[in-house]
């Protein structure tokens, strides 16, 4: 029996209350797409969710056994899609809804932590809807604002008809800042194309990256990290030779982000050092990285190799063929807090085979 | 030679049970079939989450995404328990003296057989559910633990600590012990005197099916490519010993256990649908049932120690008759 065929895809919505969630959530259950979709929320809301299948949970976090703080699932989604489970025949596809302050690093592990969750689902892609208005409020009073962007594959900009062009260019720059590899797009009333936000393939190591453009390209804004003279970030300014540059020209007036990234890029690497590296990297430094992502090339290797991660949780597998006309080069990013950017520069650098 | 009378059905079997002598197979979908002079069946649920068997009163009591309690007896008697509104009920648990217990998000609550209720609300969520052999008492398996209640008196509850997350609960038959399934591949027992741990571990896979032995000495449990059976015999319960590893297969893993009523013989439930029995004394096994489309969920013997209804997580269930 293949996995691959047998596994529903579920989509996690995150979101501060008012943000938009419902709407879009409503907008997934009632648009003419053919698919059936079980919704997992944390509370049966006061704002109806049209559907006939609708599993209310008391959000459960639970710290798995194994001495690491950062290894924890939603117990609640495991028993619930476990029962869902039990009876596939009646839906596609899964969204779950978190509510405005969830974390949502445990809802993502608990499809990669739990093998029964894994061998019957897949997460398909964690979307972010963010309020274009309070985000800079939201960023003030809350870590959970910052933690759901900077865990989004998808952020959805809404409710930019409430703000001025330059408050939007604004709030823009600071998501791109928290999360360089997320797709943003801009939006009123959750308007987005529905394949926008699902079936994306986000943990699919076949698919991780096709929809990052950003990524992918030689972007120059690698670490444009708004911090204000009192931000309390280590910044290390230094000459490299390379296209890396830190440049604080899209800074926008928001001071609250404590999320950084750090993009590294690389020759063609060898598989000896490097994955005693990343195993090492996330070993020691879990808890501070949020989401990894990268395409390595490794030497002697026609495949590009992806990469994905969630605080300790690696993933890697061979993508495609190099094109001929592609530059075998090696492509990573790290989303946390509290990374050391030279460090992980300097020992990422020497990976590279001789 | 064994012989096996099929009963395909369609949807995840979670339990069985001798009802009556009649076997009854409990659907996901919330359906009991039942083979009594045909195949014949009762909705019960719109969505059924959890069973417990009720031997005194030989009846099921169910638990279902639509939020109800029900007892089903002998001749399709149905009798609701309770009826909670939109909320699932993940598990529920058959007591002394017609006594009933049920769990929905935080609250456990116990049902006393005049129909009156008492609720337990904890901090966290309620994953497990069960009474103690004797006197009106409840274990609740709960993230970090597990906790005591005694429903028919005002006392205290009383808090079992052991760090992790417990989804199941089991006390032995005699009482002196507690057991919980764990999220993490183990098991934890409790020794009730002294509150003394027990660790079991060691499991590749979660364990998901318990099965005491007649007179509660030995624990047999899912989770392995054998059946995992721990001693309880002597006052240190498994501790310091090492288990009884039974049907061992190198292919398969056994996803659930059923001890025979009165004998020190286990049926043991693959991941392919194969079912052997294995005697502890000797580890004599007997084929029961060759493999078929899915993964062994639910085995219940008659009184009579002679068949097993069986059930899989693709429906094909069906009775083994032992003696053939």
């Amino acid at each position: 029996m293949s996995e691959a065929q047998t596994q529903i895809p579920v989509t996690v919505l995150t979101g501060y209350l008012g943000s938009g969630k419902t709407t879009l959530l409503n907008r997934i259950l009632s648009e003419n797409h053919g698919k059936r979709y079980a919704v997992i929320v944390n509370e049966f809301g006061e704002i109806g969710i049209d559907n006939d299948l609708i599993v209310e949970s008391d959000e459960e976090i639970y710290e798995m056994n194994n001495g690491c703080v950062c290894c924890t699932v939603r117990g609640d989604l495991i028993r619930v899609v476990e029962g869902l489970m039990r009876r596939p025949g009646r839906f596609d596809a899964i969204v779950v809804e978190t509510t405005g302050l969830a974390d949502p690093v445990p809802v993502a592990q608990t499809f990669f932590m739990d093998d029964d969750v894994r061998s019957k689902t897949k997460l398909d892609a964690v979307v972010a809807l963010v309020d274009a208005k309070h985000l800079p409020l939201r960023l003030k009073d809350s870590r959970e604002a910052e933690d759901q962007i900077a865990f989004a594959d998808v952020v959805l900009l809404n409710k930019t008809d409430l703000v001025t062009p330059e408050e939007l260019r604004d709030v823009e720059a600071t998501i791109r800042a928290i999360n360089p590899a997320a797709t943003i797009h801009r939006t009123t009333r959750a308007g987005v194309p529905l394949e926008t936000v699902l079936d994306r393939g986000a943990f699919d190591l076949k698919r991780v990256l096709e929809n990052d453009p950003d990524f992918l390209e030689a972007h120059d804004h690698d670490h444009d990290h708004e911090c204000g003279p009192d931000c309390g970030h280590d910044h290390h300014h230094h000459d490299h030779d390379h296209d890396h540059h830190h440049h604080h020209d899209h800074a926008s007036p928001i001071h609250d982000v404590t999320v950084q990234s750090v993009s590294l890029r690389g020759g063609v690497m060898d598989q000896k050092k490097f994955f005693p590296w990343i195993e090492k990297v996330t070993q020691l430094e879990g808890p501070n990285i949020l989401r990894l992502k990268g395409i390595i090339a490794f030497k002697d290797d026609p495949d590009r190799y992806v990469i994905q991660g969630v605080h300790m949780i690696v993933e890697g597998d061979h993508q495609r063929a190099w094109k001929d006309d592609e530059k075998h080069e090696s492509r990573l990013v790290f989303i946390g807090r509290k990374l050391d950017e030279e460090r992980l520069r300097r020992s990422f650098e020497a990976c590279q085979a001789a | 030679m064994p012989t096996v009378a099929p009963l395909d059905l369609e949807g995840h079997c979670i339990a069985t049970a001798f009802l009556g002598g009649v076997p009854h197979f409990a659907l996901a979908d919330g359906v009991v079939h039942r083979l009594d002079h045909g195949h014949k069946w009762t909705e019960l649920h719109d969505g059924l989450l959890s069973t417990a068997y009720d031997a005194a009163r030989s009846r099921l009591i169910t638990g279902g995404e639509d939020g109800k309690v029900c007892a089903l007896g002998a001749g399709d008697a149905v009798e609701v328990l309770a009826e909670i509104g939109k909320k699932w009920v993940t598990s529920v648990a058959a007591g002394p003296q017609g006594a009933i217990a049920y769990a929905t998000g935080k609250t456990a609550s116990v049902r006393f057989s005049d129909g009156k209720v008492k609720d337990f609300v904890h901090p966290r969520s309620v994953e497990g559910i069960a009474f103690a052999p004797k006197g009106m008492r409840i274990g609740v398996a709960r993230y970090n633990g597990a906790t005591l209640h005694f429903p028919a008196t005002e006392g205290k509850p009383v808090e079992l600590e052991w760090a992790g997350a417990h989804t199941g609960i089991t006390f032995s038959p005699d009482g002196n012990y507690l057991v919980t399934t764990m999220q993490e591949n183990a098991l934890h027992g409790w020794r009730l005197a002294d509150g003394k741990h027990m660790r079991m571990s060691g499991y590749p896979l979660k364990v998901k099916s318990l099965s005491w032995s007649v007179k509660g000495k030995w624990l047999a449990s899912s989770g392995a490519p054998a059946a995992i059976v721990w001693p309880f015999v002597g006052k240190d319960g498994p501790m310091g010993k090492a288990p009884l590893e039974l049907g061992t297969r190198g292919n398969a893993a056994v996803t659930c256990v059923a001890c025979h009523p009165s004998e020190e013989i286990v049926a043991i439930g693959y991941n392919d649908g194969m079912i052997i029995a294995a005697r502890f004394a000797d580890q004599k096994e007997v084929l029961l049932r060759r493999p078929g489309k899915g993964a062994i969920t639910a085995m219940a013997w008659d009184d009579e120690e002679r068949r097993i209804a069986f059930g899989s997580e693709t429906g094909d269930c069906g009775v083994i008759d032992i003696a053939g």
